[in-house]
């Protein structure tokens, strides 16, 4: 059994918040929706979990469902410990093999320090495992993550995704959004979204290979699709003729400039 | 020509260091990101550069004079927050910017001219971060000090972005962002990486990443493999198809992990050294 959504489209205060995205994840599965601000990622995650109606399409979704929103959904007065105590009670699981699973969570979390700390006073990266751990301590079917990583450090980042993998080989399907487009590569797929509208999907090899025309790379701006990239320029030619500099084979970042662009142009 | 000098830099609250013994500089027209993990002790750099904290040791100098003493027109700062006043449009908000710095408005560029009578509060992130980077940059400063700039910016926002941060070195001044993200790291010509107040390491990305490797195992590993590798000073990553192992030689995971598991040693990524350095 897959979840997701079928050509979800879902507005929201007279405009159009999510426009025709479709999402499948299967079991063990991690499906990573990139975009900035705006890109409607948040509606995804609550429409997902149900939280928010849906206005066309579908959304496929197990009974039990996890969500853990941006702001990782700790009590922040409650500490480490309290809080995965009572998401255990809320879930009724069986106490003695709660308490094993929870000292187990806060082992490979590496909260132990952090243990009797109340939610408030854990920084942001403890903070956001602490949301990760409550999330597979509940163990739905569906699980879904609102930017986990956003803000965090490099450390704390690798950490956070480190435990979304395992909970992933712990069966469960993921759903996790970013800001950021690197991540995408921890996942088994992408979606990258823009104002509600899908940019790409599928596999990142998938992807990289969908995007039309050619890649060049030269030492200043050139043609109309054209836009910086560290020291470099990078042109897009939409019909795949030559232009000044180096034929660059193009990776996701690429291909997701590309595909906004020319979105941009085609509006 | 240097615009930014660090020398000796220390900064102790309550006995604690923040800053240990930081030493740097930036040319006009260069690009330096300074990285590191929440609590490195990047804000506090950004702060003493700012002149806003008094080095405890050391110095810091911004176009030879020190940090606290310079012209505050010498110097532009984009916070983390943008500083913006929401209930003020984009053209009143730049307009009360450049008045107090005393330099005419710039002229706005297709995109953002059309908005010039939006309340900032009504525009999304990306827009108020062009915003907040225009005003930073108005009075053509020095210093340009950018906290962050491009966090939770869609990629055309993002390449915006960098392409005026990039115009802004090209004409002459210095840069210093700070940053977590790799792909940010690599727009800049240097990278400081920061780790308990100290640097840890300093170059191009490349330099940083340097020769430093992973052991990649194809396989997944128990939950007492983990803690043995973790017990002798290894991070065990899990990936997709098994893990990767950061900070320990390809022969000492073999005698942890045993024969089986197939082993491989592979080039670490910029996060994967970081972890490393910032142990």
């Amino acid at each position: 059994m897959t979840w997701g959504a079928r050509g979800l489209t879902v507005h929201r205060g007279g405009h159009l918040a999510l426009d025709t995205v479709t999402l499948e994840v299967g079991p063990g599965e991690i499906a990573v929706v990139v975009g900035g601000d705006g890109a409607g990622k948040t509606t995804l995650c609550r429409t997902l979990v149900g939280l928010d109606p849906v206005s066309g399409g579908e959304v496929i979704r197990p009974e039990r469902t996890g969500f853990q929103p941006e702001t990782s959904g700790a009590w922040a007065e409650l500490t480490v410990i309290e809080n995965l105590e009572f998401v255990a009670g809320a879930y009724r699981l069986e106490t003695g093999a709660a308490r094993a699973r929870i000292e187990e969570l806060v082992e490979i979390a590496q909260l132990g320090e952090a243990r009797d700390r109340l939610a408030r006073h854990l920084s942001g990266g403890m903070r956001q495992k602490l949301g990760v751990a409550m999330a597979m301590l509940s163990a739905p079917e569906l699980l879904v993550f609102d930017e986990p990583t956003t803000g965090l450090d490099p450390v704390s980042r690798l950490e956070i995704w480190s435990l979304l993998t395992r909970s992933a080989r712990e069966g469960r399907a993921l759903v996790v959004t970013t800001a950021y487009v690197d991540e995408a590569h921890r996942g088994d797929s992408v979606l990258a979204l823009d104002e509600g509208r899908v940019l790409a999907s599928g596999s990142v090899d998938e992807v990289v290979a969908s995007m039309p025309g050619a890649l060049f790379e030269s030492e200043r701006r050139q043609g109309i699709v054209s836009w910086r990239r560290g020291r470099t320029w990078r042109a897009w030619s939409p019909d795949g003729s030559p232009l000044p500099g180096n034929r660059v084979t193009p990776d996701l970042a690429d291909v997701i400039t590309v595909a906004a662009i020319a979105g941009e142009r085609s509006t | 020509m240097t615009v930014v000098e660090a020398r000796g830099l220390s900064k102790d609250f309550g006995g604690v260091l923040a800053v240990d013994d930081l030493s740097f500089s930036v040319d006009s027209g260069e690009v330096v990101g300074l990285l590191g993990a929440n609590g490195a002790g990047k804000t506090t750099t950004m702060r003493m550069l700012l002149g806003l904290l008094a080095p405890g040791a050391g110095v810091v100098t911004v176009a030879g004079a020190p940090a606290g003493e310079v012209d505050r027109a010498l110097v532009g700062y984009l916070p983390q927050g943008l500083g913006l006043y929401p209930d003020l449009t984009v053209a009143e908000n730049i307009a009360f910017a450049t008045a107090a710095f005393g330099v005419p408005a710039p002229s706005l560029e297709t995109g953002l001219a059309e908005l010039s009578d939006r309340r900032v509060g009504d525009l999304s992130l990306g827009l108020r971060r062009r915003v907040a980077f225009i005003i930073a940059n108005s009075h053509h400063p020095r210093v340009l000090i950018l906290d962050e700039p491009t966090s939770g910016v869609g990629p055309l926002g993002r390449a915006w972005l960098w392409e005026s941060i990039r115009d802004t070195a090209s004409d002459g001044s210095a840069v210093v962002v700070s940053t977590h993200y790799m792909d940010e790291a690599e727009e800049c010509d240097r990278v400081i990486l920061m780790a308990h107040g100290r640097q840890v390491a300093a170059g191009s990305v490349r330099d940083v990443i340097g020769g430093a490797s992973v052991v990649e195992v194809g396989d997944h590993l128990s939950q007492a493999v983990i803690d043995e590798i973790a017990a002798g000073g290894g991070t065990v990553l899990l990936t997709r198809s098994g893990s990767r192992i950061v900070g320990l030689g390809l022969d000492t995971v073999r005698e942890m992990v045993g024969d089986e598991a197939p082993l491989t040693e592979a080039p670490a990524t910029f996060e994967e050294a970081f972890v490393a350095l910032a142990r």
